[in-house]
C-alpha cells in the first residue's frame, strides 16, 4: 500500500493525538483541574506538575487536557455551523440570481463590515454566555465569509458549458445544483474552513477575555490564555503551553485540510 | 531580396525541460533574410513557439538551452548579457502575441503604452514621440487617432486591439518581427484585414516576420517560405509552393490532407414536417437592472425564421457578434427567447410539457471548449451516462450495454470510463461530449463550434467521427461555426448571419458557389479556397477571383 502524502500524515498525527488526549481527559488528568491549592501557586514547572500550575495552583496540564475538549468541540461545532450555514445561502443566492441575490448579498455584506466578534458579542448578549450560545454566536457571525466565497464560486461555475450541458440534458435546476455545483465548491470550501478553525479557536479565546466565553472555572485554551497575560513575566508558561497547543492544532488541521482537498479533487489524484 | 546574409540564423537549436528531461525543441535550424516572412507550423505541442521565443531569449524557467546557437545580425543571443538584450528586444525584434484582449495593459491610455517603447529606446522629445504615435495609429488604420491616443484598450475590439498592438510594435522600426498566432482569436474578415496591414507595414519598412501559426492555409498565403514542426522536430522546410504542392513528410501531408475540404453534395430527403422549426426568434439581452440604473435590453437577434429537416446538417457561420451562439443556446433551451416559437415535428415546445420533453430528451448539444464542458469532479463513465438517468423505462443492465455502446462508437474503448476529464487530451473529450450528446439518441444535435478548439488534424478526425455517426443514427444537426472551412465540409445547407439577423440561406454550394449577399461575399473573400491535387499535396485558389 502506498504511504500517504506526507501532510496527511503529520496532520492527521496531531489531530489523532488531540483527540486522544481530548477522550482520555473526560475519564482522567492528572489533577483536578479545578482543584485550587494556594501553596503551589505558579509554581514553575517540575516533576509534580509537570507544565507548572496557575495563579489559583490549579495543575496546567489536566486543565489543558480539560480544555482540548471543550476547545475543539466548541471550534468543530462552530466551523460546521457556519460552513452549513453559509453554504446554503451562497448556493442558493449564487444560483437564483436577480433581485433575491441582491438583497441577500446586501444584508451579508452588512453582517460581514461587522467584525464579527462584535456580531458574536451582540448575538451572546440574547442567547446568553454558555457553551452552545457561543457555537450559535460565532457560528452566525462567521457564516456571511463562507456563502460570499460560495456564491463567487457558484457565479463562477453557472458560466461553464458542464453546467449548461446539465441544464440541455433536462436536469432539474436543483440537480444540476447538487450534483454540478455543490462537488465543485469543496476545494475553497475545505481551504476555507480550515483557516476558519483558527479564528474561532482564537474568537473563543477573545470572548473568554472579555468575559463572554465559557465560564470560569472551566478551562478552555482561550481563557486559559487570556488568563495567562498578567502573569507573563512571573509565569511565562501560562501562555506559553496554551498558546502552543493552539498553533500545534491549527497546524494539524491545515495540514489536514490539504490533504482532504487534494484527495476530493480527482485532478490532484495520482498526481504526485 | 539582396544577397546578404540571414538576419536570423538558428543552428541545432535543443531545448529541453529541466525536471522531466523531455527534449520539447529538437536540434532546430531554420533562417530568416531581411525583408523575408517566414512561418513556423505545427500543432500544439511542436515547440514552434518555444522556438520562436527562444529568438529573444523568452523561454519559462523550467526550460533548459541544451545546445544550438541563435544569431541574430550576426551576434550570438545565447549567451548575450541581459542588458544587451534588453536593448535588441523591442527595437530590433518587435513581438505581436496571439491575445489582443490581453496583450495591452487594461489600466494604461493606448497612448502611453505607445509612448513606453520610443521613451526606452529613441531619443526624442514629448511632441516628437506623439507625432510619430499618432502618424503609426493612422497608418494601422484607426479612425481617430486622437481620441485613441487618450482611449483605453477596452473601448477598442479585438481586431482594433491588434492593430493597435502591431502599432507599438512597429513604432520602432524593428529588423525583425515576431508573430505569434496574430490572428487566431480574431474572425476570418478581420483576421485578413489585421495579416494584410501586417504585411504591408513590414514591407514598407523591410521589416522580417517570422509568422508562428496552426493555420497552414494562412501561413502559406503570406509566407516565402514554411518550416514545419512536429514534436520538436523541423519534419520539412522549404519554399510555400513546394510544401504546399508537394509535401515530402508524412506529417506535412496528414497536416494538408486534415485541412477541411469540400465534399460531394449528399441527398437530403424531402420531408413534409421539419423536424426543428423556429418562427422569428428574438432574443433581448436584458439590460443590467440594478437598484440605481436601468439599461436598455440590447436585441442579440432580431426575429430569426430557421427549419431543419430529418437527417439534415444545416451550418450557421458568421462573425463574432453575429449572433450565431445566441441563436444556438436559445433553440437549445438555455436562453428564453423574448417572442417567436421553437417547433419541434410541428408542435411548439412551450405550450404543452409532453411536447416540451419530448424535445428536451431529443435535443442535445456539444459545446465548444472541451476542457469547461466537462464536470472536473465527475469519471468518463459517469458523465456520458448522466443523460441517461432521465430516460424512462430502461434498466440498470441496458444503460450500462448503452454506455458501453457509445462509448466504443466514439473510440474511447477500453478503461477510458474510469478515467477523468483531465487526464485525456483535448481532442478526447470532445469525444466524451460527442458520446454524452448522443447516448439518448436524440433526433436533434445542436454543435456549437465543436472543433475550434483543437488542433488541425485532431479536428479532422473529430469531423469525420461526427460525420459517421450522424450517418448511422441519422440525427439532424445544426451546426453552429466561424470557419468557413469546416462549414464547407460538414454543411447540407448554410445560413449566413450578420449582426443577429439571417443574411443568406442556401445550399452549401449555392452560398459557397455563388453568394449572392455582400457580407458572405466578404466571408468568402477572407479565406483561401483549397484543393486537393493528386499526389496528396493541395493548391490555395480564391473563392471569388483574385483580391484586388
Amino acid at each position: 500500500m502506498r504511504l500517504p502524502a506526507p501532510n496527511a500524515l503529520v496532520g492527521g498525527t496531531l489531530i489523532g493525538f488531540l483527540a486522544i488526549v481530548a477522550s482520555v481527559s473526560a475519564l482522567w488528568t492528572p489533577y483536578d483541574p479545578l482543584r485550587l491549592s494556594f501553596r503551589a501557586k505558579l509554581a514553575a514547572p517540575s516533576a509534580m506538575h509537570w507544565l507548572g500550575t496557575d495563579e489559583f495552583g490549579r495543575d496546567v496540564l489536566s486543565r489543558l487536557m480539560a480544555g482540548a475538549a471543550t476547545s475543539v468541540w466548541i471550534s468543530l461545532l462552530t466551523v460546521a455551523l457556519a460552513v452549513s450555514l453559509g453554504t446554503v445561502i451562497g448556493l442558493f443566492s449564487g444560483y437564483v440570481r436577480g433581485w433575491v441575490d441582491r438583497t441577500i448579498m446586501a444584508f451579508n455584506d452588512a453582517l460581514l463590515a461587522f467584525p464579527g466578534i462584535l456580531l458574536a458579542l451582540g448575538l451572546l448578549a440574547v442567547v446568553g454566555a454558555n457553551k452552545y450560545g457561543i457555537i450559535l454566536a460565532l457560528g452566525i457571525a462567521y457564516a456571511p465569509s463562507v456563502a460570499r466565497i460560495v456564491r463567487g464560486t457558484v457565479l463562477s461555475l453557472r458560466e461553464r458549458e458542464f453546467i449548461s450541458a446539465s441544464r440541455v440534458m433536462g436536469n432539474s435546476e436543483a440537480f444540476t445544483m447538487l450534483r454540478h455545483i455543490l462537488p465543485n465548491c469543496i476545494a475553497p470550501l475545505t481551504v476555507l474552513a480550515t483557516s476558519m478553525f483558527g479564528w474561532v479557536l482564537l474568537a473563543e479565546s477573545s470572548l473568554s477575555f472579555l468575559g463572554l466565553g465559557v465560564p470560569p472555572p472551566a478551562p478552555t485554551w482561550g481563557n486559559m490564555l487570556a488568563g495567562s497575560r498578567p502573569y507573563i513575566g512571573q509565569a511565562v508558561w501560562l501562555g506559553i503551553f496554551p498558546g502552543l497547543c493552539i498553533s500545534l492544532t491549527l497546524l494539524g488541521i491545515n495540514l489536514l485540510g490539504d490533504a482532504l482537498r487534494d484527495k476530493l479533487d480527482p485532478r490532484m489524484r495520482g498526481a504526485r | 531580396m539582396t544577397s546578404t546574409k540571414p538576419l536570423l540564423e538558428v543552428d541545432g537549436l535543443t531545448l529541453r525541460v529541466g525536471a522531466s528531461g523531455r527534449t520539447v525543441v529538437n536540434n532546430v535550424s531554420f533562417c530568416v533574410s531581411p525583408g523575408e516572412i517566414v512561418g513556423i507550423v505545427g500543432e500544439s505541442g511542436s515547440g514552434k513557439t518555444l522556438a520562436a521565443r527562444a529568438v529573444m531569449g523568452f523561454i519559462p524557467p523550467a526550460v533548459r538551452l541544451i545546445s544550438g546557437s541563435i544569431r541574430f545580425d550576426g551576434e550570438e543571443v545565447t549567451t548575450m548579457a541581459p542588458k544587451r538584450l534588453r536593448a535588441i528586444r523591442g527595437a530590433r525584434v518587435g513581438m505581436v502575441f496571439q491575445e489582443p484582449m490581453t496583450s495591452l495593459n487594461p489600466s494604461m491610455l493606448i497612448g502611453r503604452q505607445l509612448e513606453e517603447g520610443l521613451a526606452l529606446h529613441r531619443k526624442l522629445d514629448a511632441a516628437g514621440r506623439r507625432e510619430l504615435i499618432l502618424d503609426m495609429l493612422r497608418r494601422v488604420g484607426i479612425r481617430d487617432p486622437e481620441g485613441a491616443f487618450n482611449a483605453y484598450p477596452h473601448q477598442y475590439s479585438g481586431g482594433m486591439r491588434q492593430r493597435i498592438m502591431l502599432a507599438s510594435v512597429m513604432l520602432l522600426k524593428p529588423a525583425l518581427l515576431l508573430a505569434d498566432e496574430p490572428t487566431t482569436a480574431l474572425d476570418a474578415v478581420v483576421q485578413r484585414d489585421v495579416m494584410e496591414l501586417m504585411v504591408d507595414l513590414t514591407k514598407e519598412n523591410g521589416t522580417a516576420v517570422l509568422l508562428i501559426s496552426h493555420d497552414l492555409g494562412m501561413v502559406a498565403r503570406y509566407c516565402s517560405r514554411i518550416v514545419v514542426m512536429c514534436q520538436g522536430d523541423v519534419v520539412e522546410h522549404g519554399n510555400s509552393e513546394d510544401i504546399l504542392a508537394r509535401p515530402q513528410h508524412p506529417y506535412t501531408r496528414k497536416l494538408l490532407a486534415a485541412m477541411p475540404h469540400r465534399e460531394p453534395a449528399r441527398e437530403v430527403p424531402e420531408a413534409g414536417t421539419p423536424l426543428v422549426a423556429v418562427k422569428d426568434l428574438v432574443v433581448d439581452y436584458g439590460g443590467r437592472q440594478g437598484f440605481f440604473r436601468k439599461e436598455q435590453p440590447k436585441r442579440a437577434l432580431h426575429g430569426i425564421s430557421l427549419s431543419v429537416k430529418p437527417g439534415e446538417v444545416v451550418s450557421v457561420v458568421g462573425g463574432s457578434g453575429s449572433g450565431k451562439t445566441t441563436l444556438g443556446h436559445a433553440i437549445a433551451g438555455l436562453i428564453k427567447p423574448s417572442e417567436g416559437a421553437i417547433l419541434f415535428n410541428g408542435k411548439p415546445i412551450d405550450k404543452s410539457e409532453t411536447a416540451y420533453w419530448d424535445y428536451r430528451l431529443n435535443c442535445q448539444m456539444v459545446f465548444q471548449d472541451p476542457y469547461s464542458s466537462l464536470d472536473p469532479r465527475m469519471t468518463i463513465g459517469e458523465l456520458v451516462g448522466e443523460p441517461l438517468r432521465l430516460v424512462k423505462g430502461m434498466g440498470a443492465a441496458e444503460k450500462k450495454a448503452r454506455l458501453a455502446e457509445v462509448l466504443g462508437e466514439v473510440g474511447l474503448g477500453d478503461g477510458f470510463a474510469e478515467r477523468y476529464p483531465h487526464e485525456l487530451s483535448g481532442g478526447q473529450r470532445q469525444r466524451v461530449a460527442i458520446a454524452r450528446a448522443i447516448i439518448r439518441r436524440p433526433s436533434f444535435v445542436i454543435a456549437d463550434e465543436p472543433v475550434s478548439a483543437l488542433d488541425v488534424t485532431v479536428r479532422a478526425q473529430v469531423l469525420e467521427l461526427f460525420a459517421e455517426l450522424q450517418k448511422k443514427h441519422g440525427f439532424s444537426c445544426l451546426f453552429i461555426s466561424h470557419d468557413l472551412g469546416v462549414v464547407e465540409q460538414v454543411s447540407d445547407r448554410v445560413i449566413v448571419m450578420q449582426d443577429g439577423r439571417i443574411v443568406e440561406e442556401g445550399t452549401r454550394d449555392q452560398i459557397f458557389d455563388a453568394p449572392q449577399h455582400d457580407y458572405t461575399r466578404k466571408l468568402l473573400s477572407a479565406v483561401p479556397g483549397l484543393e486537393s491535387m493528386a499526389d496528396g499535396g493541395v493548391r490555395l485558389f480564391w473563392r471569388l477571383g483574385e483580391p484586388a
